[in-house]
């Protein structure tokens, strides 16, 4: 395959940033996206200019580190898959791709296509934890759990935290994100006992990170390569509004 | 080199208790004297870190990656070890002990490997009380799976997912302790060097990959919990920036590196489809509790559509040589096993290196629903990658470098040969011996950033007394001056071949010759390419860029250029060790129908080299292993 790549360069979070026109001949339609980029690396290598940064690790779609924006889709254009689970096939002989990093305020670009998403980490130390010192859990088999709040939760728990919600949804919000580790957590027993404190230091976090407001787009969740279902920040939003109802009055 | 394994008196099942009692502790006000240094956070290192600052240490954690929360744990699909015996089909915690110490082919430690499966059944535990999703039956109560080298339904599974969810539980509870301040957390940091005073580990050096700063970080103690070396081999299963480096440094500094040439083939892989490939992709082994591997008995058939081959010319190979284990048989029997019937002709898909994973049995007596549940996600990243769908039509696989059992030689404390260096899950050489089960990679990441540091850190730290360097001192000053040598050479590399395109030809080299089947001529040929292509590299280089931003041209090629020294390494230990044992297959060494043979009265022992410098051949030493509770037989899954 022959490809027309116009990629997003920039020097650093104060740089303006510019796109850059490259064509690559040769792709094999079996290669991923990122090995395609891999590619186009090595040729600008041999031309001496230097070679496109971008985030990536597992290349298994499981560890979250790649992000980009293809064609102005976060991911690209296949459904339920990350950026290296994304092959060539999809694509046409001949077709212009656009990439960009994952946009947002809250997630400054580091270089080129790297993005900084440490917001998600602070949202996850406001309260994406069960209290549990090493050594203090009961029998495993103490705590029933039905199975269908269990797998409600690992549905939750499934995000990946790549950041993609927020760079499909135009206010740029985290909802997705922070529902889906709330919802994990707040439905299983043992996530109960926090749950209030839970849900209002995550949102606390979250709007003071930078993020934008929800307003049920659900662009995210259709952009989501674990197809994280929007109940979750409907579930967020009624845990949300009874742990303040409840603050009020305690 | 001391190798004092340090093993407790006392009968097995005492040892890890009375080795407790006997350890000196660290009163809880003056923990927070201390400081510890955790470089990795996988399993091990997330795991340690948050249970060292909840005991009161001062932890800083360090990860190259963007967030904790990325560490190539996550990538690990099947499942979690644990003797809990719910499933009361005859499992205990000897079980599991003699099934790790045979699985491991009678090259691990059996002090290390009984306590292993005594914490097991603690990790389960935790991971619930965490909120670990693990799969459960109808009556809310935990579900249980088998999986190869076992006879027993022991392992716990959060769907294909349960390196993710295990790992999120260990991010969690680092979260909580970074949110209290106790562990910083320094991400984008790669450690460059280890610094060593008077014989102790007092800190590392560290790069800042975002701004490119060199740093140098004093402690009490270093814990290097930062995984494999599989990428030596160039595609492996491993993250891309899974690397050598960490422990390769330390071994420079004194630490015994041991039994390299334990490498993990892992039998189910994607097969290799072209050129472009950057990594390999694992389904997971547990993938065999449903379906059956098979090869075309005819060549003449290799190109035929699979569904259009009888049953009568279909060679269920796996099933055919191990009666008893059939498709669970362990990974580095299944693996050579594929490996013989390609290298027969038999092989499928693009040149023939494949075999069949075929569904279509259980499909029939399951129904698709009940497949898909169990392992729809798996199925969906099949389709992705290769485009076919594997309800209709068998899986292709192949074997690939997915793990390695080698590593920092430790004590039973965990403790490197340097006093205060640490080496925690599979960056150390202890539990696996010469071939890993599957489900316990995980079982003993967690052990031992869970259960078993965090005690035996307390004794070094209770009798070596708080002492942290200052950052100026000139022995620290000296590690970084090396470190910024190192890196400006690789910035002013001014050739014309690409990090890419060394690590491609190592790991040729490596799958070549020191892959599924070794021999002594491949391995010293093996040895002679990789200096030439050390040459090379010290010559041909090309780096662009500077050192003082992101640059990843730069981290890849000084990760390239430790992993070229260290493939020599591997190769050494390979050819030194004339025995054939788990994933060590030396082809001199088998019987007449091919399966392994192992030396027990020259090779029972871990071999551990000692660096000699730049360019000297290292030390082979040997710690005996002695085996009083299990007899040591010839390995059969018959």
């Amino acid at each position: 395959m022959k490809l027309i790549l116009r990629v997003w360069r920039q020097d650093g979070a104060e740089d303006e940033g510019r796109f850059e026109t490259h064509q690559l001949d040769g792709v094999s339609e079996d290669s991923s996206f990122l090995e395609m980029l891999d590619q186009l690396n090595e040729q600008l290598l041999e031309e001496g200019t230097e070679p496109i940064l971008f985030d990536h690790d597992c290349r298994e779609g499981i560890c979250g580190t790649c992000s980009l924006t293809i064609n102005g889709l976060a991911h690209g254009p296949e459904d339920s898959t990350t950026t290296c689970q994304l092959h060539m096939r999809k694509f046409s002989d001949g077709e212009t791709v656009t990439i960009e990093p994952f946009r947002a305020r809250a997630f400054p670009i580091v270089r080129d296509l790297v993005v900084d998403r440490s917001a998600f980490d602070r949202i996850t130390q406001a309260g994406g934890y069960i209290t549990v010192r090493t050594g203090s859990a009961p029998d495993g088999n103490a705590i029933p759990v039905p199975k269908d709040d269990s797998d409600k939760a690992m549905d939750a728990a499934a995000c990946i935290g790549c950041g993609a919600c927020v760079a499909s949804c135009k206010n740029a919000s985290a909802m997705l994100f922070t529902s889906a580790k709330a919802g994990h957590l707040n439905l299983l027993p043992q996530g109960k006992a926090e749950k209030d404190k839970r849900v209002l230091a995550m949102v606390e976090e979250m709007d003071n990170s930078g993020f934008g407001n929800c307003r049920n787009y659900g662009e995210c969740s259709a952009a989501c390569p674990k197809d994280i279902s929007l109940d979750y920040i409907a579930k967020l939003n009624r845990d949300h509004a009874a742990a303040k109802v409840r603050k009020i009055f305690t | 080199m001391n190798l004092d394994s340090k093993i407790p008196e006392g009968p097995l099942s005492d040892k890890w208790d009375n080795h407790r009692f006997s350890s000196k502790l660290v009163n809880p006000a003056n923990k927070r004297k201390y400081r510890v240094i955790v470089v990795g956070s996988g399993l091990a290192g997330g795991s340690a870190a948050a249970t060292l600052a909840e005991l009161g240490y001062n932890v800083d954690c360090f990860c190259y990656q963007d967030s904790p929360r990325r560490a190539h744990s996550i990538a690990a699909q099947g499942g979690i070890n644990g003797a809990k015996n719910y499933q009361n089909d005859g499992d205990s915690i000897h079980r599991l002990f003699y099934d790790t110490v045979k699985g491991g082919d009678f090259r691990s430690r059996e002090a290390n490997v009984y306590r292993l499966a005594q914490v097991s059944t603690n990790i389960i535990d935790q991971c619930v009380a965490q909120g670990v999703p693990f799969a459960r039956e109808y009556g809310g109560l935990l579900a249980n799976r088998s999986f190869g080298g076992a006879q027993v339904s022991r392992t716990f599974y959060a769907r294909g997912q349960t390196g993710q969810q295990l790992l999120l539980g260990a991010y969690s509870a680092l979260s909580r302790q970074i949110s209290t301040g106790q562990v910083k957390m320094h991400t984008r940091h790669e450690m460059l060097d280890l610094v060593v005073v008077d014989g102790h580990a007092k800190g590392i050096i560290t790069r800042n990959l975002a701004t490119g700063e060199t740093k140098a970080w004093t402690a009490d103690a270093v814990l290097l919990c930062t995984g494999g070396y599989g990428n030596v081999y160039y595609l492996s299963t491993n993250a891309i920036g899974c690397n050598v480096t960490a422990t390769y440094r330390a071994y420079r500094r004194g630490a015994g590196f041991a039994n390299p040439c334990f490498t993990q083939i892992h039998p189910t892989c994607i097969p290799v489809a072209g050129d472009h490939q950057s990594k390999l992709t694992l389904m997971s082994e547990s993938l065999r509790n449903d379906g059956r591997v098979w090869v075309p008995k005819k060549a003449e058939d290799c190109g035929k559509n699979p569904n259009d081959i009888p049953e009568a010319d279909r060679d269920y190979y796996l099933e055919r040589k191990y009666p008893s284990f059939g498709n669970l048989a362990p990974r580095d029997i299944s693996s050579r096993s594929a490996k013989e019937a390609c290298d027969e002709g038999r092989g499928v898909g693009p040149g023939g290196r494949g075999v069949y994973l075929d569904f279509a049995d259980a499909i029939s007596r399951l129904g698709e629903s009940v497949i898909r549940e169990r392992y729809g996600n798996l199925f969906q990243m099949y389709e992705r990658i290769t485009g076919e769908n594997a309800y209709q039509r068998p899986m292709r696989i192949y074997p690939a470098i997915h793990y390695t059992m080698g590593g920092l030689w430790v004590d039973y404390n965990l403790m490197t040969t340097i006093p205060g260096c640490f080496a925690l899950g599979e960056a150390n050489f202890s539990d696996h011996g010469a071939n890993r089960l599957g489900a316990s990679a995980l079982m003993q990441g967690l052990s031992d950033g869970y259960f078993v540091a965090p005690y035996t850190i307390g004794n070094y730290l209770a009798n070596s007394g708080a002492g942290t360097i200052s950052p100026d001192s000139p022995e620290v000053k000296e590690v970084m001056e090396s470190v910024r040598e190192r890196v400006d050479q690789l910035t002013s590399s001014n050739g014309n071949r690409s990090a890419r395109s060394y690590h491609k030809q190592l790991g040729q080299i490596m799958w070549e010759y020191a892959g599924m089947a070794r021999n002594a001529p491949g391995l010293e040929k093996a040895i002679g390419e990789i200096q030439e292509l050390r040459d090379d590299f010290n010559k041909n280089l090309l780096v662009p860029g500077t050192g003082s931003n992101l640059n990843a041209e730069l981290e890849r090629a000084g990760r390239v250029r430790d992993f070229i020294d260290f493939g020599e390494l591997l190769c050494r230990d390979a050819l030194e060790r004339k025995e054939s044992c788990g994933g060590h297959f030396r082809e001199e060494y088998q019987t007449e129908d091919g399966e392994a043979t192992r030396d027990d009265e020259n090779f029972a022992h871990a071999a551990v080299w000692e660096y000699k410098g730049e360019g000297k051949t290292p030390a082979r030493h040997k710690e005996e292993l002695k085996y009083d509770n299990v007899k040591l037989a010839v390995r059969s899954y018959k």
